[in-house]
């Protein structure tokens, strides 16, 4: 099992070492190929029983969601059964602005969303933060729970009915990109089948999968500079434990309030991208259960490690689309998922670097405490 | 307004009676909140196993309407074949999604991902409970099974009946067997935690795991004793559920589970006392939560309830800790 994980660290590492612009050239090299992914159609990877394009779209989705939700629990250590609560708060802001009760244009709602959601994000988390551990968990379940039935409940939200109509991104015709075929491992290309780029309509998801795929190295850009600045150790320095932070001057509440707000806005710009690609919303897209899937997510990739938990997202939304011929035991084949990873694997699949020092320092100190011990005695 | 001053003694019998099936699951999820430290999230799903188990009984028993003595044998072998099954359940997803990591030592949140594997599994097991019929061509055994994914009732049928007045409200007879047994359970296991050798042995687990081992208390056999009074009393839970509710099905436990689960927040996690007093309360307040904003708004009554009560006592009503309060 380390052999997995020492694999990746291997070529982490490795990657490291190489010069900058190298890495810059294989880093937009990948993005290249990541986007164009549904052109391609790789064989194997490609869902048969659905629109791949509608998968890999719901695959950067999740790991925009799973990146947010990494701040909270990764970073900062605050367990949120409540994520999807941010996530739907997002939505029908889109949906409210842009259909049911204005006609803002997409692009002025989706900041507006992320305001609305980081202020509910502030307001959740003013009062609970100072509540520890496994309570924070409960409440923020909580939370998710009233935002659902206060959704199903309210008139002015469209209750039960949901919110149709929502607002496209703005779309300009340039050019058709055609698809690949495969027969077999030979590719074609296949003319009659096209992207219009950039149209964003009901029929085709691979223009939503690229706007969400830039929303994603957005965000990812933006959390490897957070992190390695005094707030990201900051956060860590809260996780690792909060009295000793509180005690060396880091006002712990005010950071953790900061990652709540943080992530309770990647939550709403995720849920605003949903709101447009699905251009219809209703309470039931956002149950309880999608909350359970993003700590999923999180803690199978590897709690604070932004590469992992996206591989984490990509892996358990992917899954039960690639092997929808499976059907009805799709969630049963899931759940021991969950079960064999954790076995298997408790740091989650890509643990963060520091954790893996950390357990090799553990590791070493005991040793020589015992020397000492033994040698006293 | 006027519901809840009309309404008021029976909303709050059928309340309690609602909070006593609270409070039984909400023991499950304290007790081994108190000795490992893990929200056992699978625990709906034992709760939901132990309802099944019940129905399938009294089917084959052949339970239709029943009064006098021979509800009261259908109500014990119902209640028998509930925690007993529960029981099991819970020992199995001890055994398969708690035990090989505590081997590994692994860190608390993995164990969360783990216990929502297991309840997964387990839902999405009977949620497909007519697959296996049809491979090995059980077909006779489909009415037992229901649809999978449907509602599966109870074939008992209990009249109800007006037993005595409480102020403006005839109580009824379901509402006292589902109190009454609620209540005998939980002095069995409130006696059983504070006095017996066993007991005592859950306690000192919860109270410095590493110190009970020293003293000799088998830590693993307390896990699992845990686990197994867990199971045994959202068995009995489960019986009460039916005859209050009259239907199950494959995810009958997940909202059940949410609710129980703040029950014990509610009261405390980790302490039995406040599982029962925070299960109470839950009902209760949920009932006059519905009739001052309407039934759709109970659920979220319930919440806002737990989130004011921890911000004004942040270890809820009676404090945690299985250990030091003596039960």
């Amino acid at each position: 099992m380390t052999a997995v994980s020492g694999f990746f660290h291997g070529i982490a590492n490795r990657f490291r070492a190489l010069p900058k612009w190298v890495r810059v050239v294989l880093l937009v090299l990948l993005a290249l190929l990541v986007y164009l992914l549904p052109i391609l159609n790789p064989p194997l990877i490609t869902t048969t029983g659905s629109d791949f394009g509608a998968v890999l779209f719901l695959c950067a989705l999740y790991s925009l969601v799973a990146l947010g939700l990494n701040v909270v629990i990764g970073y900062a250590g605050l367990l949120d059964l409540g994520y999807i609560g941010f996530f739907a708060v997002g939505a029908f802001t889109v949906g409210v602005l842009g259909s049911s009760h204005a006609k803002l244009p997409l692009l002025l709602c989706i900041p507006l969303a992320m305001v609305a959601t980081l202020v509910s994000g502030i307001l959740l988390g003013a009062p609970t933060l100072r509540v520890r551990g496994d309570y924070l968990a409960i409440v923020t379940l909580g939370f998710g729970e009233i935002i659902r039935l206060a959704l199903v409940n309210t008139d002015w939200l469209s209750g039960p009915r949901g919110i149709s109509n929502i607002p496209t991104p703005p779309s300009f015709h340039l050019f058709d990109v055609p698809h690949v075929t495969w027969q077999g491992f030979t590719a074609y290309l296949d003319l009659e089948n096209t992207t219009d780029f950039l149209t964003f309509s009901v029929t085709d998801s691979i223009p939503y999968y690229w706007l969400a795929l830039t929303c994603v190295i957005i965000v990812l850009f933006l959390d490897k500079l957070m992190q390695n600045s005094r707030v990201g150790r900051a956060w860590e320095a809260t996780r690792e434990d909060e009295d000793a932070a509180e005690l060396m001057g880091v006002p712990t509440f005010r950071f953790k309030l900061l990652a709540f707000a943080t992530g309770a806005a990647i939550g709403g710009l995720s849920g605003s991208l949903f709101a447009t690609k699905q251009q219809f919303i209703n309470p039931d897209n956002f149950t309880i259960i999608y909350s359970v899937l993003f700590v999923a997510m999180v803690v199978v990739g590897g709690q604070g490690n932004r590469w992992g938990v996206i591989v984490a997202a990509v892996l358990l939304t992917w899954a039960p689309e690639r092997f929808r011929f499976l059907a009805d035991a799709r969630f049963l084949l899931f759940g021991v998922l969950l079960i064999v990873l954790s076995v298997f694997r408790p740091q989650g699949l890509l643990p963060p670097r520091r954790t893996l020092r950390a357990k090799e320092a553990d590791q070493e100190a005991p040793d020589t405490i015992d020397a000492e011990g033994v040698a006293r005695a | 307004m006027d519901l809840l001053i009309h309404h008021f003694w029976e909303l709050t019998i059928t309340g309690l009676a609602i909070g006593a099936v609270y409070a039984l699951v909400a023991l499950g999820y304290t007790l081994v909140y108190g000795v490992l430290r893990l929200i056992n999230f699978a625990h709906s799903e034992v709760f939901m196993y132990g309802s099944f188990a019940a129905v399938w009984v009294l089917m084959a028993l052949g339970a239709g309407k029943a009064t006098g003595m021979g509800l009261v044998g259908y109500l014990v072998v119902g209640f028998i074949a509930a925690m007993a099954t529960s029981g099991v359940v819970a020992l199995i997803v001890e055994f398969v999604a708690y035990r090989p990591l505590r081997k590994r030592n692994s860190p608390p949140l993995i164990a969360l991902i783990s216990a929502i594997g297991a309840s997964f599994t387990f839902s999405e097991l009977m949620g497909l409970r007519d697959k296996p019929l049809k491979w090995f061509g059980l077909e006779g055994l489909q009415p037992y099974l229901g649809r999978a994914r449907e509602n599966l009732p109870l074939t008992l049928h209990v009249d109800t009946k007006r037993v005595f007045p409480v102020f403006n409200y005839q109580v009824t007879n379901i509402d006292l067997i589902v109190l009454g047994s609620a209540i005998v359970m939980m002095v069995i296991l409130d006696q059983f935690v504070r006095r017996s050798r066993l007991g005592r042995g859950i306690r000192a687990v919860a109270q410095d795991a590493e110190a009970a081992a020293l003293m000799g208390v088998n830590r693993d056999r307390v896990i699992r004793l845990t686990f197994l009074i867990g199971g045994v009393m959202a068995g009995a839970a489960a019986m009460m559920y039916l005859l209050k509710i009259g239907v199950t099905r494959y995810n009958a436990g997940f909202i059940l589970g949410i609710k129980a689960f703040t029950a014990a927040v509610l009261g405390g996690i980790g302490n039995l006392r406040g599982a029962l007093v925070g299960g109470f309360v839950l009902g209760v307040a949920e009932n006059y939560g519905g009739a001052l904003f309407g039934n759709q708004w109970k659920d979220v009554v319930a919440f806002v309830l737990l989130i004011i009560i921890l911000l004004f006592r942040p270890t809820g009503l009676l404090g945690e800790s299985l250990g030091k309060a003596r039960a």
